[in-house]
């Protein structure tokens, strides 16, 4: 029995995760596709405050107290934490469903919808659910194959569906969900009282030096200031237009989408049934409420790895499993009939793609079972990269993914 | 050989027939579960009535009538809303932890769990303990609700035809 090297790689979860999203730093860091404008909101923060603590700072820590930079440096570290967060986090994306699961939702669809005349276009996918004496409606998710939970909804930019979903924004390269939420609001707080402290500093700083060396002096000795004033001038009006507007929406305990699509407006439609009707408990459940895991389990090993066999050199076993190369489209029938086994040592044999039990007893005094009849079993290679089992030690063989192959598997 | 974590959960899975079951020696739980002879497959859906919360169903599926009584069914689904009640609870505790983390500027999560991490904990100790003790001589398995997104409780259920190779 040969040794074949197998080099195994290890291979973490979000390497395979559906959806349209980069991942850094070995899973830790999960961002949307087009991260263009996020570069640019960076640019134009750090940039601004750059300028800040370049022109004006050394004047007014001087001039008027220490503390204004110190405090100024404070805010910005904060705003770049929050920043940081939430672009970098993951907003509360539910995993699709595996296989089985949307087999199971499928069959109970199929069960309630009943007998469909053909030509008949079937109903749509629709749960009702009773909700604080509110009927909302649940939809289901084709691409991810959930019936999707109350106020979450699926982004397109990012092909997932994410929980408690706001709204996709490119300026922090991520989904605004329920777990960055209160990020991202306070990231936008803290960076319109960046805005409003950078810009009144600025005009201080002007009014101060020109009343000392005059005005276009101040403007020649600090051209920074006019970059600043302007970037201020226009931030402020859409970052603080965007916290009011945030706050508005946590006081009712709305979600943007929620309420760009007018779901709880209007008489005729229902009233909010997510809502504590108190604005002060509504805050508090969206800024202080209990931070919610990830569930997508991004750093996890995955359950498989991919063996590729670094060396290998032509031995008879390797020539047994070769010897019958299963080809994409066949899976060779493995058929056994023996006791339950749940340990199994295995000897390869010379005769092409035979495996016989060696009939030993595993000495993994745990296990009950034990191999009481050598059976003859056609070697079956599951469709894996390499096509060879991986190998634990000369004579111990570990399957991948066996029972998805049992649906081609029949009895002798 | 590496010993095996809860082998004794498998201890009553009878002899299999038709289907192939290779089961080969595991590293873990999870591994083995994915390879042994599975005949169905029962998810437990979330109970959205009152609201949000992660809370699931008690009714009791039908699948399971052959296997496990209703009684024990719904203490286990009902434990698990508890538990996941207290993970999500909106109380004194949970604006203290938040107020605090965010006056950190949510740094102090590097170094300290979050509450509903603790809680999680809790519930896969629970599972695990209710598989070895309750489902597993019965032939069934819970899978932690976690790893299948918070949406689903995931019931297996083996196959139990025996001939008696116990």
């Amino acid at each position: 029995m040969s040794a074949v090297m197998i080099s195994r790689k290890v291979t973490r979860k979000w390497e395979k995760l559906p959806g349209k999203n980069t991942f850094c730093c070995d899973g830790r860091v999960m961002m949307a596709r087009q991260k263009g404008v996020f570069y640019l909101t960076l640019f134009l923060i750090v940039g601004t405050c750059a300028l800040f603590f370049a022109f004006e700072c050394p004047y007014l820590a001087v001039r008027l107290s220490a503390a204004i930079p110190v405090f100024a440096i404070v805010l910005f570290l904060f705003v770049m934490a929050m920043l940081l967060r939430t672009s970098f986090s993951d907003p509360g994306v539910l995993p699709r469903a595996l296989p089985e699961e949307a087999n199971f939702i499928e069959m109970e669809i199929e069960a309630a919808n009943g007998s469909i005349q053909a030509g008949q276009r079937p109903p749509p996918r629709i749960r009702n659910v009773q909700i604080n004496n509110q009927i909302v409606k649940l939809k289901y998710c084709y691409t991810c194959k959930i019936f999707r939970p109350p106020r979450a909804s699926h982004c397109s930019i990012c092909d997932n569906c994410v929980d408690r979903f706001d709204h996709h924004c490119p300026w922090v390269g991520n989904c605004v969900g329920k777990r960055n939420y209160r990020y991202f609001y306070l990231f936008t707080l803290s960076l319109s009282l960046l805005t409003i402290y950078i810009f009144t500093f600025d005009i201080v700083h002007v009014a101060l030096r020109s009343m000392d060396s005059g005005f276009l002096n101040t403007l020649k000795e600090t051209p920074g200031t006019v970059i600043e004033v302007l970037v201020c001038f226009f931030t402020l009006w859409s970052v603080v237009g965007l916290t009011g507007f945030h706050t508005y929406l946590i006081s009712l305990n709305q979600t943007t989408n929620e309420d760009i699509k007018g779901s709880w407006s209007g008489k005729n439609r229902i009233q909010n049934p997510y809502s504590h009707k108190n604005i002060i408990k509504n805050c508090c459940e969206v800024l202080c409420g209990p931070t919610y895991p990830s569930v997508l389990d991004r750093r996890g090993l995955m359950s498989v790895e991919a063996p590729s066999s670094t060396s290998s050199p032509p031995t008879p076993d390797n020539a047994a499993t070769k010897s019958n190369p299963a080809t994409p489209n066949t899976v060779r029938k493995n058929l056994y009939k023996g006791p339950c086994i749940l340990h199994l040592r295995m000897t390869f044999s010379a005769e092409g793609g035979k495996v016989m039990p060696c009939g030993n007893k595993c000495d993994n005094d745990i296990n009950r079972f034990k191999c009481t009849q050598p059976t003859t079993w056609v070697f079956t290679t599951p469709e894996q990269p390499s096509g060879i089992p991986e190998q634990l030690s000369s004579n111990h063989l570990k399957y991948h993914n066996f029972q998805q192959y049992s649906t081609h598997l029949t009895t002798t | 050989c590496r010993p095996f974590k809860s082998i004794s959960v498998f201890g009553c899975i009878k002899f299999i027939k038709y289907e192939v079951l290779a089961l080969w020696q595991t590293h873990s739980l999870q591994d083995l579960r994915q390879q042994a002879a599975i005949a169905s497959k029962v998810f437990v859906q979330r109970d959205y009535t009152s609201g949000t919360i992660c809370k699931f169903q008690t009714k009791f599926p039908s699948e399971l009538e052959t296997r496990i009584e209703k009684q024990q069914f719904e203490e286990t689904v009902q434990t698990l809303n508890n538990l996941y009640a207290e993970a999500e609870k909106l109380g004194g505790k949970s604006y203290l932890e938040g107020c605090l983390a965010c006056l950190t500027a949510y740094t102090i999560f590097l170094c300290m769990e979050t509450h509903y991490e603790k809680v999680l904990k809790k519930i896969a100790k629970y599972i695990q303990e209710q598989n070895e003790k309750v489902y597993a001589p019965l032939g069934l398995l819970l899978t932690d609700p976690i790893e299948r997104g918070l949406r689903v409780v995931e019931i297996t259920i083996f196959e139990d035809r025996s001939i008696g190779s116990r």
